[in-house]
């Protein structure tokens, strides 16, 4: 029978199935981090029940670490709690824990891929929603609640109902300056934030053959914020030369017959999928976001919508409310909005890729006076290539802060947070209310186009960029 | 996990879509290590002013949704996070039963796993209740998971879906991760077959 990605990477994890039950899948990959965790472990301590398979776990401190010097301690001391038991917690069950010190550590998300621990046709889980992004590579992977890690770390198992697929079909060139964070932008807008629940989307087509790594992790990353499962994208050349060299992956040849494995996983021709949906992006503008969920979102070029434009009543007052916290009057031309603070970070965008795209739009330019700009690498080894590269030097001249890495004003758990009132361009994944500091107003977008909002102190259509 | 009973309570309404977890539980009290405790920073932006004080207009601080059992939502509740600290903080306010069109699947999942029963149901029935709740003051539901029905004593019945694997696990009060265990040589069987092709 031919089969789609999905159905070949979840038939190979299923341990043990009876009808009318979810299916025992196996978990290869458990990654783990501070935040949704601490009650997982306290878990296994009360029922006296061990970690089955710490060698598949691996564990590093990114949500709440402060990106400023790594030297002085954590002044928050509930966030310095909750790291130090995640440390305590690594050492008891003998699980590999980055820790803040650690060359390696960085955003979870990150930091899989850029050690060869995210491989093809793997299943891969974390206490976090966003690990969606892994699905890059071809694997299977998700986000779970802290019961769900709990399970994880006593079992290396889950019990899961078979999700439905969907397939995204992407046809057309992305012109200049737009990228796979526009791309995911528009799938959502056109979706909507629950246009995939209860779905495993396969990104296909073209464009997304296309794409590097680094921009298929950004489209995989925001899946969840289409409401799907699981976002995925069957693995190619592309994939396997990433993979190749990296600490965790393969050796010599090991790895060539892990590619002949990898080679099987693509969707097979006629395979039938639950849904499908087909796009065309080559006259795609870059998106902005412009309301408090990631489905309102707009061309660059477009204005800020008037609540007329929305037939349904639930979206009209929804749209309303929306407005009335980003302080924006219907009608407003987007490249009108003025910003606060221009964040270039998060597991969606904090890759070198990203960096260096950001770079190329600043080099020789400064930061709009009244203009806070940061740039928090993914990782402390995107970090120190960035420096190698020279990057950090053209951010730093242009009146940018470079930090250290976390996952910083995306959630705002750490110091970096906007203030009541702020307005940011951001090139993290969620817009909600309060979610970069209460009061704070988020506006989604590439890499690019917040580099260059940062030097106008507004929003610019990038097309128009000269770099 | 306790066991759910049949439920009756007040039903509290909110009537906005797109709930998401970064509301249910702002993230500055995600920080702390415990399970319990969490009730009291539930909605916590948009049920307190910033000066701290009641936000009047905020619609779980009416009077007569105090003690409710019940959460009556917009469709696709529990969007966005992963953070289990949602259902937490929801259950140790009170709520047992979230109603809506619709839920996140991963707050949907997360919902079971502590003893709570999320309700889906069509727009067109849940505007009913909406409309329900706004008409009666202290309007109440029982909920019978057994027969998977909603009654609110005054004529009113609607049926209900739910997987009967879940509705078997809150029954009964299933410990997941003991179910799991029981199927061991399953799991050495499927790992020592890895371990084989590889």
């Amino acid at each position: 029978m031919e089969k789609t990605l999905f159905e070949k990477i979840w038939d190979n994890h299923v341990v043990f199935e009876e009808p009318g039950k979810p299916a025992l899948l196996y978990i290869d990959c458990h990654l783990v981090h501070e935040v949704t965790s601490p009650q997982a472990f306290e878990g296994l301590r009360l029922s006296g029940r061990k970690v089955r398979r710490p060698e598949l776990t691996l564990a590093t401190v990114d949500h709440n670490v402060p990106t400023t010097d790594r030297s002085l301690p954590i002044v928050d001391p509930t966030s310095r709690l909750q790291v130090e038991t995640l440390a305590q917690n690594c050492a008891e069950f003998e699980i590999p824990f980055y820790d803040l010190q650690s060359p390696q550590q960085g955003i979870v998300h990150v930091i899989g891929p850029e050690l060869g621990v995210t491989q093809p046709g793997m299943t891969i889980v974390c206490g976090d929603s966003h690990t969606s992004t892994h699905g890059a590579f071809g694997s299977l992977a998700f986000g779970i609640g802290t019961s769900e890690v709990e399970h994880v770390l006593a079992t290396q198992c889950l019990q899961q109902v078979s999700p439905a697929t969907f397939r995204i079909e992407v046809d057309g060139s992305l012109s200049h300056g737009v990228t796979a964070k526009d791309l995911i932008l528009y799938i959502i807008r056109t979706i909507g934030t629950d246009g995939a629940t209860g779905s495993v989307v396969e990104y296909t087509g073209p464009t997304v053959r296309a794409l590097s790594m680094e921009e298929r992790m950004t489209v995989c990353n925001m899946s969840i914020e289409a409401g799907a499962r699981a976002g995925m994208i069957s693995p190619d050349e592309v994939t396997y030369s990433y993979v190749e060299g990296r600490p965790s992956a393969p050796k010599g040849q090991q790895f060539q017959e892990a590619v002949e494995r990898w080679r099987k996983l693509p969707t097979d021709a006629d395979a039938v999928f639950d849904r499908e949906l087909r796009l065309e992006v080559s006259e795609l503008p870059p998106q902005v976001s412009w309301g408090t969920s990631p489905g309102m979102v707009t061309d660059v070029d477009g204005n800020v919508p008037t609540l007329d434009s929305f037939a349904d009543e639930n979206a009209r007052r929804a749209a309303e409310r929306a407005l009335e916290y980003m302080g924006l009057e219907p009608g407003t031309a987007m490249q009108e909005v003025q910003l606060d603070l221009v964040f270039i970070g998060s597991c969606t965008n904090s890759r070198i890729e990203d960096l260096r795209n950001a770079a190329k739009v600043v080099r020789g330019r400064s930061v709009a006076s009244g203009v806070e700009a940061l740039v928090v690498p993914g990782s402390q080894q995107i970090k120190k290539q960035a420096e190698a590269e020279g990057l950090d030097e053209i951010f730093r001249r242009a009146g940018f802060e470079w930090r250290e890495a976390g996952c910083s004003m995306c959630l705002a758990m750490n110091p970096d947070t906007l203030s009541p009132g702020q307005r940011s361009a951001s090139t993290s994944n969620r817009n909600f209310e309060g979610r970069q500091g209460r009061g704070g107003r988020t506006h989604l977008v590439s890499p690019e186009m917040a580099a260059a909002a940062a030097i106008k102190g507004r929003f610019v259509d990038i097309r128009e960029w000269d770099y | 996990m306790e066991p759910f009973a049949e439920q009756k309570g007040v039903v509290a309404a909110l009537d906005r879509v797109n709930v998401d977890t970064d509301q249910i539980i702002p993230k500055q009290f995600l920080k702390r290590i415990e399970r319990t405790g969490f009730g009291q920073f539930l909605f916590f932006d948009w049920k307190f002013l910033a000066d701290g004080s009641l936000n009047p207009d905020f619609e779980l601080n009416r009077e007569e949704f105090e003690g409710a059992t019940i959460l009556l939502a917009g469709a696709n509740f529990g969007c966005g996070s992963s953070r289990e600290h949602a259902p937490w903080s929801l259950l140790d306010y009170g709520f047992r039963v979230i109603i809506a069109p619709s839920f996140a699947d991963i707050f949907f999942n997360n919902c079971f796993k502590n003893g709570m029963l999320p309700i889906r149901l069509p727009q067109a029935e849940v505007d009913r209740l909406f409309e329900r709740v706004e008409g009666t003051r202290g309007y109440q539901l029982s909920i019978d998971l057994e027969r998977q029905t909603i009654t609110d004593g005054h004529g009113l019945i609607l049926r209900f879906e739910v997987e009967s694997f879940r509705r078997d696990a809150l029954l009964r009060g299933l410990d997941d991760i003991g179910l799991t265990l029981q199927q061991e040589d399953k799991i050495e069987a499927f790992e020592a077959r890895r371990r084989a092709a590889h």
